[in-house]
């Protein structure tokens, strides 16, 4: 058993932190018949307790922040966190308003930021890629 | 020559691990066509064991608020019960290893155990989805259970009616008696109707999609198995990858036992015995298919009270009017 079981497996949960539901709708559409997440073994799971990887969008307002630690202290490890959309990666279109807590890494670590307002579908199984990546540093680093 | 005890002794991890590594290729087999059928390319075949390797690797989380010895015993309770149910389907004609007298009853029983599991597993765990998710599972189990019972007792009478009393109970017996030989058209048209409410039920006992109320993912956040992670869930997984080979067995054993060295297709032996397996396992997949993917994709979830209309109202209806069928059937074969 090693990490790279993990990397055809990754079960995504989504977290929306007061995203305007464009990215959460990319995210969607990259599990949709045309991009397939499911090729590589991605699936959306219910609940953060069956995941290894968190798709966390938006600019996290401060109602989400308590909500996104407690999210990400309920997922098992290992695991990783993506940030998906501008909002999520550096406040985007709400930078410095004064309703934010964000961007994401202020309040959980980032793994794997994915660019874009909203970024493509493409953009995102990208990011899956790159968190595989990421996990098999960690194994190299064992 | 060894002793029999000893041998049926000896095939328990055997069949153990038959049933288990048959209903992991199985499910690896449904998820991919189930993603053909929606135009996708779907999964590899070997996801379900990846999936598994995975989930034992991670973390196993107890929450907080649960009761940890009944929340962590209880996946084993669910994955040893379902194996026990394998131990009493005959494969292929050769008796079960815990095969009996009256041992359907048994298996009416042993049946509730998995989702009994799931159930108290899914109270413990002390969070609302996976209350929320037990009780759901609770209700759908009332639910599919009379359509199972009707079924299971129309064929009991069948076979004391058509002489065999003392025996009307033993699976073994049912499933070398071939039932379809011993009703005329009229029962055989019953016979399929009682076929096609057993594949139904195996659909809630599974707990796929049109009856899945109980781990809605979507809006109970996995329900009974919200809070379970890595080991407990993989357990978990086994459980439902057993289950679905045990019933599967169980409707073949019942209703499609014939095997092709029976039919005189191909002579008995070594050929006999591959043939027999392969199709064993073609007839598996078939019920696979049907119960499980077929269903899945064509349909989407029932509330849960349209779970207990279905099951209650429709499928009882059809159980019953099965049963009526085969009795008709019986009663002018008597007369
Ligand atoms: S990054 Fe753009 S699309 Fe995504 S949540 Fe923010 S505003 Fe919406």
């Amino acid at each position: 058993m090693s990490i790279k079981d993990l990397n055809r497996s990754l079960w995504v949960f989504h977290v929306n932190t007061g995203s305007c539901n464009g990215c959460d709708i990319e995210i969607v559409a990259a599990l949709t018949p045309r991009y397939d997440a499911e090729r590589f073994g991605v699936k959306l799971v219910g609940t953060p307790r069956h995941a290894d990887v968190l798709l966390v969008t938006g600019p996290v307002t401060k109602d989400m922040k308590d909500k996104l630690k407690r999210v990400y202290d309920q997922t098992p490890d290992p695991k990783v966190v993506m940030s998906i959309g501008n909002c999520g990666n550096s406040g985007g279109c709400f930078y410095e308003s004064y309703n934010i807590d964000g961007p994401i890494d202020k309040v959980v670590p980032v793994d794997v930021y994915v660019a874009g307002c909203p970024p493509r579908p493409e953009a995102i199984i990208d990011g899956v890629v790159k968190a595989w990546k990421k996990l098999e540093d960690l194994e190299a680093k064992k | 020559m060894m002793d029999p005890l000893l041998m049926n002794v000896a095939m328990i991890p055997a069949v153990a691990v038959l049933g288990i590594i048959l209903g992991l290729i199985y499910k690896g087999i449904d998820r991919r066509l189930a993603a053909r059928m929606q135009a996708r390319i779907g999964p590899p075949l070997r996801q379900p064991f990846i999936d598994l390797k995975k989930l034992m690797m991670k973390e196993n989380i107890v929450p907080k608020n649960a009761v940890s010895w009944v929340f962590n015993f209880m996946p084993v309770v669910a994955l040893a019960s379902s194996l026990m149910l394998l131990m009493y389907i005959p494969f292929l004609q050769i008796p079960a290893i815990l095969a009996g007298s009256g041992d359907l009853i048994v298996i009416l029983y042993v049946l509730i155990f998995p989702s009994l599991a799931l159930v108290v597993g899914g109270f413990a765990s002390g969070s609302p989805y996976a209350t929320v998710g037990a009780q759901r599972e609770m209700v759908a189990m009332l639910s599919y259970e009379v359509p199972l019972a009707i079924t299971i007792v129309s064929i009991a009478w069948l076979m004391s009616m058509t002489g065999s009393i003392g025996t009307a109970f033993d699976l073994a017996a049912v499933s070398a008696a071939n039932i379809w030989s011993l009703v005329g058209p009229i029962g055989a048209v019953g016979l399929l109707l009682l076929l096609v409410v057993l594949i139904f039920v195996t659909t809630g006992e599974m707990g796929a999609i049109p009856v899945d109320a109980a781990e809605a993912e979507t809006e109970i956040a996995g329900g009974l198995l919200a809070e379970y992670s890595g080991r407990n869930l993989a357990l978990f997984y086994l459980t439902s990858a057993v289950k679905m080979v045990a019933l599967g067995s169980l409707i073949i054993a019942l209703f499609l036992p014939m095997t092709p060295v029976q039919l005189g297709l191909v002579q008995a032996g070594n050929t006999g015995m591959i043939a027999n397996v392969l199709c064993f396992l073609a007839k598996l997949f078939v019920v696979v298919f049907l119960s499980s993917t077929f269903i899945r994709v064509a349909v989407a979830r029932f509330r849960i009270t349209q779970v207990v209309k279905v099951y209650w109202g429709y499928t009882t209806l059809a159980a019953l009017l099965g049963l009526l069928l085969v009795g008709v059937d019986i009663l002018l074969k008597v007369s």
